[in-house]
């Protein structure tokens, strides 16, 4: 018994090693979406291709859908614009984008230039819907079902890896929306 | 992932072959730039909605620069929940409310000092289990070691005889 005692502190340094191994492969900068499983939040904003056109979150329901939020001053953005667009005309996905706190010359002149992969574009020049959605990093890639409930949050590149996940995810939407 | 810019606000300088003098007043400096890394101007219209601002961006975390607070950070999304914070302080919404609403919007994450709840109970009470078994480990050895540890300090015959020759020994020297 006294000998099993001595053991103790090995015991202990393997189970605060064990955890400490398993923190150092978590990603802290993923946060989970305080959003996950609720409607995209009520917003009125202009379309970014038409100021006088108003957009409100019911104009996002209907099919299951992403929603981007984008900026032209966010390189990683444009890192994966070539991704959108293959998404959008390849596998007629609906991209709904957020043209976050940008500049509305910039913004049309970057989707004229980079082709433009969102059915619809919301202009959110004060980030209010950002605010709203949680955004704290350009880009994030959100998945909505067609009631326009947010089932997943992606924060960073939507890369060829990212945009799997993000299918898979939707595939698993559409059927259980039939079931 | 722009932001990540501005999350190191501290800046590295070269210090080398240098007077400990020159040393103190540079790390001094690095210190003092830190803490007046943001700078808001902000009116507020009494001393307590002020503290209750000061409190409150102290106390939330910013989500990009996820080692700061909404106070000392210098990220974009940092100074845009200052801004919404001082509107809803202005607007004399209560603190409870104000919480509410980053912890909707960015989850419980955001919270320096975390809620009472069922899953922060170890967090929050665990300390002090792990106080109260040191004190029951430290008192358990300390009793063993008592009942262990008394000597018998009375010498029989044979040890009396030996002490005074060896004593004896000492004076001749």
């Amino acid at each position: 018994m006294r000998r099993l005692v001595l053991f103790v502190p090995l015991f202990i340094f393997v189970v605060m090693g064990g955890l400490f191994w398993k923190g150092l492969q978590l990603d802290p900068t993923e946060l989970p979406s305080a959003l996950l499983d609720k409607p995209v939040p009520e917003f009125t904003l202009p379309s970014l291709q038409d100021g006088n056109r108003m957009l409100t979150q019911k104009d996002l329901q209907g099919k299951a859908a992403l929603v981007n939020v984008w900026a032209t001053w966010c390189p990683t953005c444009k890192q994966e614009h070539a991704q959108l667009n293959k998404i959008a005309r390849e596998e007629g996905v609906v991209i709904y984008g957020i043209n976050y706190k940008d500049d509305r010359g910039a913004a049309k002149e970057w989707l004229r230039r980079y082709r433009d992969p969102y059915a619809l574009n919301i202009y959110d020049e004060e980030g209010t819907l950002g605010l709203d959605l949680g955004v704290y990093g350009a880009p994030e890639t959100y998945v909505l079902d067609a009631q326009g409930i947010i089932r997943y949050k992606h924060v960073g590149a939507v890369t060829e890896k990212v945009w799997s996940k993000l299918r898979t995810v939707m595939q698993q939407i559409s059927t259980k929306s039939q079931g | 992932m722009v932001e990540v810019a501005y999350c190191n606000a501290a800046n590295f300088y070269k210090v080398s072959g240098v007077s400990m003098r020159l040393l103190i007043v540079v790390f001094t400096l690095l210190f003092s730039m830190v803490a007046s890394a943001t700078i808001d101007t902000y009116e507020f219209k009494d001393d307590v909605s002020r503290e209750r601002f000061q409190q409150l961006t102290n106390e939330l975390r910013c989500p990009k620069c996820q080692n700061q607070n909404l106070a000392g950070s210098n990220s974009p999304i940092a100074s845009d929940l200052r801004r919404e914070i001082y509107r809803m302080v202005s607007a004399g919404e209560n603190d409870d409310q104000i919480v509410d609403f980053m912890v909707t919007r960015y989850g419980e994450f955001v919270l320096y000092r975390p809620r009472v709840t069922e899953s922060t109970w170890v967090l929050w009470y665990g300390p002090f289990v792990l106080l109260a078994i040191g004190a029951v480990v430290i008192l358990l050895l300390t009793r063993k070691r008592k009942k262990t540890n008394v000597i018998d300090k009375t010498l029989n015959d044979q040890d009396q005889v030996r002490l005074a020759t060896l004593l004896d020994k000492g004076k001749d020297k």
